[in-house]
């Protein structure tokens, strides 16, 4: 079970990849599919592994990542 | 049961979109700038002073009180309206053209007149939405569209620290230079822009916070490659830390 979890605001994402290289559990990364602008939004691929620490959400320049973490 | 840890800041439009290029730190800061706003609880007493430049792109982000100085004039713009509506928060969002190079005399002198308010200024070495000359903090060696063969010293001069000639004056409360490069910096960069608001509200006077930023396009590298650049290059000319704090 997944101690966090990962929203993207696929229209704000630009593929910067920010996010994909800070994210110590390695859970996002982009498929083939593409926003209006024609961006290769960011994807949680391994959405079972996130801890939901919001590196991904800090690092993000365009605020397009809300994190969601278990409550204790 | 899920608690939300981070979502976007208030003081954005809702839904917006930044109008920079992918990886652009100059996203970063307006969102950071947000953040520390948003924790103050000052979005609805906030102006900024924006200048001209890739700066001015933030006009359609920040859902905040504005006034668009002349190329350059934020600061005066600035000095001016604080002593108008001193219980307003108000800074200025800069880039390094505006900042450093036409606006000098008017940094120096708000500088030195210790007036209240606050300077956010994005450093990323080039002028960007011109399309990629020579700023005066571009780094020796760098090519730019302007100097080809790359800058060098004994023609174009070195590159100017704007935290260091600011620092010799008496007036200013607080100076610190950050970066968003990776993440305990973008933490860290939050304070800073924290502890400025606060010595504004406290009525300490100047507090400068510069930012050293990227500019993926003009540099010619992926957003990767340009933080990368940041850590191994930039930094080591721009060093970070807090200056001044009074």
């Amino acid at each position: 079970m997944a101690k966090g979890r990962v929203e993207i605001y696929t229209e704000a994402c630009k593929s910067c990849r920010y996010c994909i290289i800070t994210c110590p559990k390695k859970v996002l990364g982009t498929t083939e599919a593409v926003n209006s602008k024609g961006y290769q939004y960011a994807v949680p691929l391994h959405p079972e592994d996130c801890i939901g620490c919001a590196m991904c959400a800090q690092i993000c320049p365009d605020a397009a990542i809300t994190v969601y973490r278990e409550a204790k | 049961m899920m608690e939300k840890v981070y979502s976007r800041p208030s003081g954005i439009f809702e839904g917006a979109v930044t109008g920079f290029c992918p990886g652009c730190l100059h996203s970063s800061v307006s969102k950071i700038v947000c953040e520390a706003l948003d924790e103050l609880n000052m979005v609805d007493n906030a102006c900024y002073i924006q200048g001209v430049g890739c700066g001015g792109l933030v006009v359609t982000y920040f859902d905040i009180d504005t006034v668009s100085a002349p190329h350059g004039r934020a600061c005066a713009v600035a000095s001016s309206f604080k002593r108008c509506s001193p219980e307003t928060l108000v800074f200025t969002y800069q880039g390094d053209g505006d900042l450093a190079a036409i606006g000098l005399a008017e940094t120096m002198s708000a500088a030195n007149r210790g007036e209240n308010f606050t300077v956010i200024f994005v450093n990323n070495g080039i002028y960007g939405m011109t399309g990629g000359q020579l700023a005066p903090t571009t780094l020796l060696g760098t090519k730019t569209t302007t100097t080809p063969y790359g800058r060098d010293i004994r023609e174009h001069g070195a590159p100017l620290h704007m935290c260091e000639i600011l620092n010799q004056l008496e007036a200013p409360a607080y100076i610190a230079r950050v970066t968003c490069a990776d993440v305990p910096n973008v933490r860290k960069a939050k304070e800073a822009v924290k502890k400025a608001f606060r010595c504004q509200i406290e009525g300490k006077g100047f507090s400068f916070v510069e930012f050293v930023s990227n500019c993926p396009t003009n540099w010619g590298m992926s957003p990767a490659e340009s933080l990368d650049y940041i850590h191994n290059t930039v930094l080591k000319e721009f060093p970070l830390g807090e200056f001044r704090a009074k």
